[in-house]
Protein backbone atom coordinates (compact mmCIF):
# COMPACT_ATOMS: atom_id res chain seq x y z
CA UNK A 1 0.00 0.00 0.00
CA UNK A 2 2.84 2.26 1.24
CA UNK A 3 3.98 1.86 -2.40
CA UNK A 4 1.18 2.79 -4.43
CA UNK A 5 0.44 5.89 -2.20
CA UNK A 6 4.27 6.94 -3.30
CA UNK A 7 3.15 6.33 -6.57
CA UNK A 8 1.79 9.97 -6.63
CA UNK A 9 5.69 11.47 -5.61
CA UNK A 10 6.80 11.28 -9.18
CA UNK A 11 9.12 14.76 -8.77
CA UNK A 12 11.27 12.07 -6.42
CA UNK A 13 10.98 8.17 -8.22
CA UNK A 14 11.28 9.49 -11.88
CA UNK A 15 14.27 10.79 -12.05
CA UNK A 16 16.25 8.61 -9.49
CA UNK A 17 13.93 5.34 -11.98
CA UNK A 18 16.46 6.35 -14.95
CA UNK A 19 19.73 6.49 -12.63
CA UNK A 20 18.73 2.63 -11.23
CA UNK A 21 18.03 1.44 -15.04
CA UNK A 22 21.41 2.67 -15.96
CA UNK A 23 22.93 1.06 -13.15
CA UNK A 24 20.80 -2.04 -13.24
CA UNK A 25 21.47 -2.71 -16.74
CA UNK A 26 24.73 -2.02 -17.41
CA UNK A 27 25.64 -3.81 -14.65
CA UNK A 28 23.83 -6.97 -15.38
CA UNK A 29 24.75 -7.00 -18.88
CA UNK A 30 28.44 -8.90 -18.58
CA UNK A 31 27.17 -11.41 -16.62
CA UNK A 32 23.43 -12.24 -18.39
CA UNK A 33 25.53 -12.30 -21.32
CA UNK A 34 28.24 -14.76 -20.22
CA UNK A 35 25.96 -16.93 -18.95
CA UNK A 36 23.65 -16.93 -22.41
CA UNK A 37 27.03 -17.29 -24.08
CA UNK A 38 28.00 -21.15 -23.11
CA UNK A 39 24.53 -21.82 -22.91
CA UNK A 40 23.79 -21.71 -26.20
CA UNK A 41 26.86 -23.90 -26.86
CA UNK A 42 25.62 -26.38 -24.52
CA UNK A 43 22.18 -26.58 -25.45
CA UNK A 44 24.06 -26.77 -29.47
CA UNK A 45 26.07 -29.76 -28.48
CA UNK A 46 23.51 -31.51 -26.40
CA UNK A 47 20.97 -31.32 -29.26
CA UNK A 48 22.72 -32.91 -31.59
CA UNK A 49 24.36 -35.73 -29.05
CA UNK A 50 20.72 -36.35 -28.76
CA UNK A 51 18.72 -36.30 -32.29
CA UNK A 52 21.73 -38.22 -33.66
CA UNK A 53 20.36 -40.91 -36.05
CA UNK A 54 16.70 -40.24 -35.05
CA UNK A 55 16.16 -36.34 -36.06
CA UNK A 56 17.43 -34.32 -38.46
CA UNK A 57 20.41 -31.84 -37.27
CA UNK A 58 18.70 -28.71 -38.19
CA UNK A 59 16.12 -29.25 -35.18
CA UNK A 60 19.29 -27.83 -33.45
CA UNK A 61 18.21 -24.29 -34.33
CA UNK A 62 14.69 -24.81 -33.30
CA UNK A 63 15.89 -26.37 -29.84
CA UNK A 64 18.53 -23.35 -29.27
CA UNK A 65 16.00 -20.96 -30.07
CA UNK A 66 12.55 -22.02 -28.25
CA UNK A 67 15.02 -23.03 -25.42
CA UNK A 68 16.22 -19.72 -25.20
CA UNK A 69 13.48 -17.34 -25.62
CA UNK A 70 11.16 -19.44 -23.40
CA UNK A 71 12.84 -21.14 -20.73
CA UNK A 72 16.74 -20.57 -20.28
CA UNK A 73 17.16 -17.16 -21.50
CA UNK A 74 14.91 -15.80 -18.67
CA UNK A 75 15.40 -18.64 -15.92
CA UNK A 76 19.00 -18.22 -15.84
CA UNK A 77 19.61 -14.93 -16.57
CA UNK A 78 16.75 -13.90 -13.68
CA UNK A 79 18.82 -16.56 -11.49
CA UNK A 80 22.04 -15.01 -11.93
CA UNK A 81 20.68 -11.55 -11.44
CA UNK A 82 18.92 -12.15 -8.04
CA UNK A 83 22.34 -12.68 -6.80
CA UNK A 84 23.86 -9.80 -8.62
CA UNK A 85 20.94 -7.38 -8.32
CA UNK A 86 19.14 -8.62 -5.44
CA UNK A 87 21.76 -8.82 -3.01
CA UNK A 88 23.09 -5.63 -4.04
CA UNK A 89 19.98 -4.20 -3.10
CA UNK A 90 19.13 -5.49 -0.06
CA UNK A 91 22.71 -5.14 1.10
CA UNK A 92 22.69 -1.47 0.33
CA UNK A 93 19.35 -0.41 1.37
CA UNK A 94 20.41 -3.16 4.47
CA UNK A 95 23.41 -0.59 5.25
CA UNK A 96 21.35 2.32 4.89
CA UNK A 97 18.71 1.20 7.32
CA UNK A 98 21.26 -0.04 9.60
CA UNK A 99 22.90 3.05 9.59
CA UNK A 100 20.07 5.33 9.81
CA UNK A 101 20.38 6.47 6.37
CA UNK A 102 16.48 5.48 5.72
CA UNK A 103 15.60 7.90 8.75
CA UNK A 104 17.13 10.58 7.64
CA UNK A 105 15.57 10.21 4.37
CA UNK A 106 12.39 10.54 6.83
CA UNK A 107 13.63 13.62 8.54
CA UNK A 108 14.34 15.40 5.36
CA UNK A 109 10.54 14.91 4.28
CA UNK A 110 11.83 12.10 1.85
CA UNK A 111 9.51 9.14 1.42
CA UNK A 112 11.68 5.33 1.58
CA UNK A 113 9.09 4.15 -0.75
CA UNK A 114 9.11 6.66 -3.56
CA UNK A 115 13.15 7.74 -2.96
CA UNK A 116 14.55 4.39 -2.87
CA UNK A 117 11.77 0.95 -3.60
CA UNK A 118 10.14 2.37 -6.77
CA UNK A 119 12.89 3.69 -8.45
CA UNK A 120 14.57 0.15 -7.91
CA UNK A 121 11.37 -2.11 -8.41
CA UNK A 122 10.27 0.03 -11.84
CA UNK A 123 14.37 -0.15 -13.26
CA UNK A 124 14.10 -4.36 -12.31
CA UNK A 125 10.94 -4.65 -14.12
CA UNK A 126 12.00 -2.02 -17.23
CA UNK A 127 14.97 -3.54 -17.76
CA UNK A 128 15.49 -7.45 -17.40
CA UNK A 129 13.28 -7.95 -20.66
CA UNK A 130 15.81 -5.72 -22.01
CA UNK A 131 18.43 -7.45 -20.45
CA UNK A 132 17.32 -11.00 -21.68
CA UNK A 133 16.19 -9.92 -25.05
CA UNK A 134 20.48 -9.73 -25.27
CA UNK A 135 21.02 -12.76 -23.66
CA UNK A 136 18.65 -14.79 -25.73
CA UNK A 137 20.39 -13.16 -28.80
CA UNK A 138 23.82 -14.15 -27.21
CA UNK A 139 22.92 -17.59 -26.73
CA UNK A 140 21.12 -18.42 -30.30
CA UNK A 141 24.52 -16.78 -31.58
CA UNK A 142 26.48 -18.86 -30.24
CA UNK A 143 24.54 -22.29 -30.44
CA UNK A 144 24.85 -21.14 -34.21
CA UNK A 145 28.08 -20.67 -34.37
CA UNK A 146 28.57 -23.94 -32.44
CA UNK A 147 26.59 -26.11 -35.13
CA UNK A 148 28.65 -23.96 -37.54
CA UNK A 149 31.80 -25.03 -35.99
CA UNK A 150 31.69 -28.27 -34.10
CA UNK A 151 28.66 -29.75 -35.64
CA UNK A 152 29.06 -28.97 -39.83
CA UNK A 153 25.22 -27.53 -39.78
CA UNK A 154 25.05 -24.71 -42.45
CA UNK A 155 23.54 -21.17 -41.55
CA UNK A 156 20.96 -21.94 -43.82
CA UNK A 157 20.16 -25.47 -42.22
CA UNK A 158 20.29 -24.27 -38.75
CA UNK A 159 18.15 -20.86 -39.37
CA UNK A 160 15.54 -23.22 -40.96
CA UNK A 161 15.23 -25.02 -37.78
CA UNK A 162 15.19 -22.15 -35.86
CA UNK A 163 12.26 -20.69 -37.98
CA UNK A 164 10.31 -23.81 -37.14
CA UNK A 165 7.45 -24.04 -35.16
CA UNK A 166 8.83 -20.32 -34.34
CA UNK A 167 5.76 -18.34 -32.79
CA UNK A 168 5.83 -14.30 -31.78
CA UNK A 169 4.61 -15.86 -28.41
CA UNK A 170 8.11 -17.32 -27.74
CA UNK A 171 9.30 -14.02 -27.83
CA UNK A 172 6.43 -12.06 -25.82
CA UNK A 173 6.15 -14.88 -22.93
CA UNK A 174 9.73 -14.84 -21.86
CA UNK A 175 10.01 -11.47 -22.16
CA UNK A 176 6.86 -10.92 -19.97
CA UNK A 177 8.60 -13.91 -17.65
CA UNK A 178 11.67 -11.51 -17.35
CA UNK A 179 9.36 -8.53 -16.62
CA UNK A 180 7.80 -10.42 -13.62
CA UNK A 181 11.18 -11.85 -12.46
CA UNK A 182 12.75 -8.54 -12.38
CA UNK A 183 9.79 -6.88 -10.30
CA UNK A 184 10.21 -10.08 -7.93
CA UNK A 185 14.12 -9.68 -7.69
CA UNK A 186 14.06 -6.09 -7.30
CA UNK A 187 11.09 -5.63 -4.92
CA UNK A 188 12.28 -8.41 -2.90
CA UNK A 189 15.81 -7.16 -2.66
CA UNK A 190 14.32 -3.35 -1.47
CA UNK A 191 11.53 -5.29 1.03
CA UNK A 192 14.11 -7.34 2.83
CA UNK A 193 16.82 -4.71 2.74
CA UNK A 194 14.79 -2.34 4.46
CA UNK A 195 13.65 -4.75 7.10
CA UNK A 196 17.24 -5.05 8.10
CA UNK A 197 18.20 -5.07 11.72
CA UNK A 198 21.32 -5.73 13.84
CA UNK A 199 24.23 -4.21 11.89
CA UNK A 200 26.87 -5.85 9.56
CA UNK A 201 25.49 -8.83 10.58
CA UNK A 202 21.91 -8.04 9.86
CA UNK A 203 23.03 -6.90 6.77
CA UNK A 204 24.91 -10.37 6.10
CA UNK A 205 21.62 -12.15 6.60
CA UNK A 206 19.46 -9.72 4.80
CA UNK A 207 21.59 -10.21 1.42
CA UNK A 208 21.64 -13.79 1.77
CA UNK A 209 17.72 -14.02 2.49
CA UNK A 210 16.99 -11.50 -0.96
CA UNK A 211 18.61 -14.15 -3.02
CA UNK A 212 17.52 -17.24 -1.57
CA UNK A 213 13.43 -15.60 -1.45
CA UNK A 214 14.30 -14.56 -4.80
CA UNK A 215 15.53 -17.56 -6.53
CA UNK A 216 12.25 -19.36 -5.08
CA UNK A 217 9.84 -16.86 -6.20
CA UNK A 218 11.72 -17.25 -9.66
CA UNK A 219 11.36 -20.76 -9.40
CA UNK A 220 7.79 -20.32 -8.87
CA UNK A 221 6.66 -17.79 -11.51
CA UNK A 222 8.55 -20.33 -13.92
CA UNK A 223 5.96 -22.88 -13.39
CA UNK A 224 2.99 -20.30 -12.96
CA UNK A 225 3.82 -18.46 -16.29
CA UNK A 226 3.62 -22.30 -18.02
CA UNK A 227 0.61 -23.10 -16.39
CA UNK A 228 -1.24 -19.84 -17.34
CA UNK A 229 0.32 -19.12 -20.38
CA UNK A 230 1.01 -22.25 -22.49
CA UNK B 1 6.76 24.19 21.33
CA UNK B 2 7.19 20.81 21.86
CA UNK B 3 5.07 18.51 24.54
CA UNK B 4 5.67 14.53 25.44
CA UNK B 5 3.09 13.42 28.06
CA UNK B 6 2.53 10.53 29.69
CA UNK B 7 4.33 8.67 26.73
CA UNK B 8 4.34 4.67 26.82
CA UNK B 9 7.15 3.06 24.29
CA UNK B 10 7.96 -0.56 24.47
CA UNK B 11 10.16 -2.89 22.23
CA UNK B 12 8.78 -6.26 22.96
CA UNK B 13 8.26 -6.79 26.27
CA UNK B 14 10.92 -4.14 27.50
CA UNK B 15 9.20 -0.92 28.19
CA UNK B 16 11.75 1.72 27.27
CA UNK B 17 9.38 5.18 28.00
CA UNK B 18 6.79 4.62 31.17
CA UNK B 19 5.25 7.86 31.47
CA UNK B 20 7.60 10.03 30.03
CA UNK B 21 6.31 13.89 30.30
CA UNK B 22 8.20 16.76 29.01
CA UNK B 23 8.09 20.31 27.72
CA UNK B 24 10.36 22.00 25.82
CA UNK B 25 10.10 25.63 25.28
CA UNK B 26 10.55 27.82 22.21
CA UNK B 27 13.76 29.21 21.75
CA UNK B 28 15.33 27.17 24.81
CA UNK B 29 18.35 24.30 24.50
CA UNK B 30 17.03 21.31 26.43
CA UNK B 31 19.70 18.65 27.27
CA UNK B 32 18.10 15.06 27.72
CA UNK B 33 20.72 12.93 29.96
CA UNK B 34 20.47 9.49 31.06
CA UNK B 35 21.97 6.27 31.24
CA UNK B 36 22.47 4.39 27.69
CA UNK B 37 19.86 2.31 26.24
CA UNK B 38 17.15 4.40 28.18
CA UNK B 39 15.42 5.64 25.90
CA UNK B 40 16.97 9.14 25.06
CA UNK B 41 16.88 8.70 21.02
CA UNK B 42 13.85 7.05 20.99
CA UNK B 43 12.29 10.23 23.03
CA UNK B 44 13.83 12.17 19.77
CA UNK B 45 12.25 9.74 17.27
CA UNK B 46 9.13 10.25 18.87
CA UNK B 47 8.92 14.03 18.36
CA UNK B 48 10.44 13.55 14.70
CA UNK B 49 7.49 10.75 13.81
CA UNK B 50 9.90 8.09 13.74
CA UNK B 51 8.70 6.27 16.21
CA UNK B 52 4.77 5.83 17.22
CA UNK B 53 4.18 5.71 21.10
CA UNK B 54 2.36 2.92 22.54
CA UNK B 55 0.23 5.27 24.56
CA UNK B 56 0.39 8.98 25.31
CA UNK B 57 1.17 12.69 23.47
CA UNK B 58 3.41 13.83 21.36
CA UNK B 59 2.54 17.41 20.44
CA UNK B 60 4.90 19.94 18.43
CA UNK B 61 3.26 23.22 17.68
CA UNK B 62 -0.14 22.36 18.30
CA UNK B 63 -0.02 18.89 16.06
CA UNK B 64 0.09 15.83 17.56
CA UNK B 65 2.52 13.96 15.87
CA UNK B 66 1.10 10.32 16.16
CA UNK B 67 -2.36 11.16 14.56
CA UNK B 68 -0.33 13.03 11.06
CA UNK B 69 -0.57 11.36 7.94
CA UNK B 70 2.30 11.29 5.83
CA UNK B 71 1.61 14.58 4.22
CA UNK B 72 1.33 15.62 7.83
CA UNK B 73 4.69 13.93 8.78
CA UNK B 74 6.64 15.98 6.01
CA UNK B 75 5.13 19.45 6.50
CA UNK B 76 6.32 18.62 10.66
CA UNK B 77 9.76 17.64 9.07
CA UNK B 78 9.92 20.87 7.51
CA UNK B 79 10.18 22.67 10.47
CA UNK B 80 12.96 19.83 12.58
CA UNK B 81 16.09 19.57 11.31
CA UNK B 82 17.80 15.99 13.19
CA UNK B 83 21.44 15.38 13.43
CA UNK B 84 22.18 12.18 13.71
CA UNK B 85 24.36 10.44 16.70
CA UNK B 86 26.88 8.91 13.34
CA UNK B 87 25.81 11.39 10.93
CA UNK B 88 23.85 9.43 8.51
CA UNK B 89 25.29 11.20 5.75
CA UNK B 90 24.47 9.07 2.48
CA UNK B 91 27.65 7.44 1.25
CA UNK B 92 26.65 8.10 -2.34
CA UNK B 93 26.58 11.71 -2.16
CA UNK B 94 29.34 14.28 -1.87
CA UNK B 95 29.32 17.02 1.45
CA UNK B 96 27.42 19.48 -0.86
CA UNK B 97 24.67 17.40 -2.21
CA UNK B 98 24.08 15.55 1.32
CA UNK B 99 23.50 19.44 2.45
CA UNK B 100 21.66 20.44 -0.06
CA UNK B 101 19.29 17.49 -0.33
CA UNK B 102 16.67 18.25 2.23
CA UNK B 103 16.22 21.38 0.18
CA UNK B 104 15.94 19.93 -3.26
CA UNK B 105 12.51 18.64 -1.56
CA UNK B 106 11.25 22.16 -1.17
CA UNK B 107 11.64 22.94 -4.65
CA UNK B 108 14.07 25.71 -4.12
CA UNK B 109 15.99 27.41 -7.56
CA UNK B 110 19.34 26.05 -7.38
CA UNK B 111 21.30 29.30 -6.96
CA UNK B 112 19.54 29.69 -3.28
CA UNK B 113 20.27 26.22 -3.15
CA UNK B 114 23.87 26.53 -3.37
CA UNK B 115 23.90 29.82 -1.42
CA UNK B 116 22.20 27.72 1.23
CA UNK B 117 24.44 25.01 1.65
CA UNK B 118 28.09 27.75 1.53
CA UNK B 119 26.37 29.17 4.19
CA UNK B 120 25.92 26.13 6.52
CA UNK B 121 29.27 24.79 5.34
CA UNK B 122 30.81 28.13 6.51
CA UNK B 123 29.02 27.91 9.44
CA UNK B 124 30.17 24.43 10.74
CA UNK B 125 33.75 25.24 9.72
CA UNK B 126 34.25 23.26 6.54
CA UNK B 127 34.12 25.43 3.63
CA UNK B 128 35.50 23.96 0.46
CA UNK B 129 35.08 20.11 1.60
CA UNK B 130 31.48 20.31 -1.28
CA UNK B 131 33.05 17.84 -3.44
CA UNK B 132 34.68 15.40 -0.74
CA UNK B 133 32.90 12.22 0.21
CA UNK B 134 31.24 11.32 3.49
CA UNK B 135 33.91 7.79 3.65
CA UNK B 136 37.13 10.60 3.02
CA UNK B 137 35.90 13.01 6.03
CA UNK B 138 36.92 12.59 9.99
CA UNK B 139 34.00 11.25 12.79
CA UNK B 140 34.23 14.83 13.80
CA UNK B 141 34.02 16.51 10.38
CA UNK B 142 30.93 14.08 9.64
CA UNK B 143 29.27 15.12 12.49
CA UNK B 144 29.69 18.75 10.99
CA UNK B 145 28.55 18.37 7.95
CA UNK B 146 25.40 16.46 9.90
CA UNK B 147 24.91 19.55 11.65
CA UNK B 148 24.96 21.48 8.22
CA UNK B 149 22.54 19.40 6.56
CA UNK B 150 20.42 20.28 9.23
CA UNK B 151 21.38 24.35 9.47
CA UNK B 152 20.76 24.49 5.94
CA UNK B 153 16.48 23.73 5.95
CA UNK B 154 16.27 26.87 8.36
CA UNK B 155 14.83 24.92 10.70
CA UNK B 156 12.00 26.21 13.75
CA UNK B 157 13.71 23.06 16.06
CA UNK B 158 16.98 20.92 15.66
CA UNK B 159 17.26 17.71 17.46
CA UNK B 160 20.73 16.34 18.12
CA UNK B 161 21.27 12.90 18.84
CA UNK B 162 24.43 12.26 21.30
CA UNK B 163 26.50 14.94 19.19
CA UNK B 164 29.38 14.78 21.01
CA UNK B 165 29.90 11.04 21.20
CA UNK B 166 33.25 9.11 20.26
CA UNK B 167 34.64 12.33 19.41
CA UNK B 168 37.93 13.86 21.40
CA UNK B 169 37.71 16.62 23.93
CA UNK B 170 38.66 19.31 21.65
CA UNK B 171 36.25 17.89 18.76
CA UNK B 172 33.64 17.52 20.98
CA UNK B 173 34.35 21.09 22.67
CA UNK B 174 34.23 22.44 18.42
CA UNK B 175 30.82 20.94 17.98
CA UNK B 176 29.35 22.32 21.58
CA UNK B 177 30.16 25.75 20.15
CA UNK B 178 28.42 25.01 16.95
CA UNK B 179 25.33 24.09 18.91
CA UNK B 180 25.28 27.48 21.06
CA UNK B 181 26.21 29.00 17.90
CA UNK B 182 23.39 27.61 15.67
CA UNK B 183 21.29 28.86 18.22
CA UNK B 184 22.42 32.33 18.42
CA UNK B 185 22.60 32.74 14.68
CA UNK B 186 18.98 31.04 13.77
CA UNK B 187 17.23 31.09 17.16
CA UNK B 188 16.11 27.62 16.96
CA UNK B 189 15.04 25.63 19.62
CA UNK B 190 17.28 23.14 20.57
CA UNK B 191 16.95 19.40 22.22
CA UNK B 192 20.29 17.30 22.67
CA UNK B 193 20.38 13.63 24.04
CA UNK B 194 24.00 13.50 25.39
CA UNK B 195 25.74 11.63 28.42
CA UNK B 196 28.72 14.05 28.43
CA UNK B 197 27.89 16.09 30.98
CA UNK B 198 30.87 18.70 30.25
CA UNK B 199 28.14 18.98 27.04
CA UNK B 200 25.83 19.24 28.70
CA UNK B 201 26.68 22.02 31.17
CA UNK B 202 27.80 24.24 28.25
CA UNK B 203 25.03 23.85 25.56
CA UNK B 204 22.22 23.72 28.44
CA UNK B 205 19.76 26.37 29.13
CA UNK B 206 17.70 23.64 31.07
CA UNK B 207 18.52 19.96 31.42
CA UNK B 208 16.14 16.97 31.95
CA UNK B 209 17.32 13.10 33.31
CA UNK B 210 15.74 10.50 31.50
CA UNK B 211 15.44 7.65 34.20
CA UNK B 212 13.57 4.58 34.03
CA UNK B 213 10.92 5.66 31.54
CA UNK B 214 10.32 9.09 33.06
CA UNK B 215 11.85 12.15 34.01
CA UNK B 216 13.50 12.09 37.40
CA UNK B 217 14.22 15.76 37.29
CA UNK B 218 14.19 18.69 34.83
CA UNK B 219 15.83 22.61 35.97
CA UNK B 220 18.04 24.86 34.79
CA UNK B 221 22.17 23.91 34.94
CA UNK B 222 22.63 25.14 38.27
CA UNK B 223 19.53 23.65 39.84
CA UNK B 224 21.11 19.97 38.35
CA UNK B 225 24.95 20.90 39.74
CA UNK B 226 23.18 21.52 42.61
CA UNK B 227 20.46 19.01 43.16
CA UNK B 228 20.29 16.40 45.95
CA UNK B 229 18.44 13.31 44.52
CA UNK B 230 20.93 10.32 44.55
CA UNK B 231 20.33 8.98 41.01
CA UNK B 232 20.86 12.42 39.37
CA UNK B 233 23.51 13.23 41.78
CA UNK B 234 25.41 10.24 41.03
CA UNK B 235 24.94 9.86 37.49
CA UNK B 236 26.01 13.77 37.09
CA UNK B 237 29.42 13.04 38.88
CA UNK B 238 29.83 10.08 37.02
CA UNK B 239 30.09 7.56 40.48
CA UNK B 240 30.23 4.09 39.83
CA UNK B 241 27.77 3.38 43.30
Amino acid sequence: MDMVRALSDIGVWARLTVVQMRRVGVDSLPVALFIAAFTGVVLALQASYTFTGAVPLYFVGTLVGKTMMLELGPVLAGLALAGRVGASMAAELGTMKVTEQVDALETLAYDPQSYLVIPRVLAGTLMFPVIVAFAVATGIITGWLTSLVLLDLSTQDFIKGLKLFYVFKDVWFGLLKSASFGFTITFVGCVVGLSTRGGAEGVGRSTTRAVVYSAILILVLDAFWAVVLL
Amino acid sequence: MIELRDVHKSFGPKPVLNGFTLTVRDGETLVLIGYSGTGKSVTLKHIVGLLQPDAGEVIVDGRAVPELDRDGLNDLRRDIGYVFQFAALFDSMTVAENVALGLRRRDLPEDEIAERVQEALALVDLTGTDERYPAELSGGMRKRVGLARAIALKPRYILYDEPTTGLDPVTAAVIDRLVVRTREHLGVTGVVVTHDMRSAYTVGDRIAMLYEGRVRQVGTVQEIQETGDPVVRQFIEGRPE
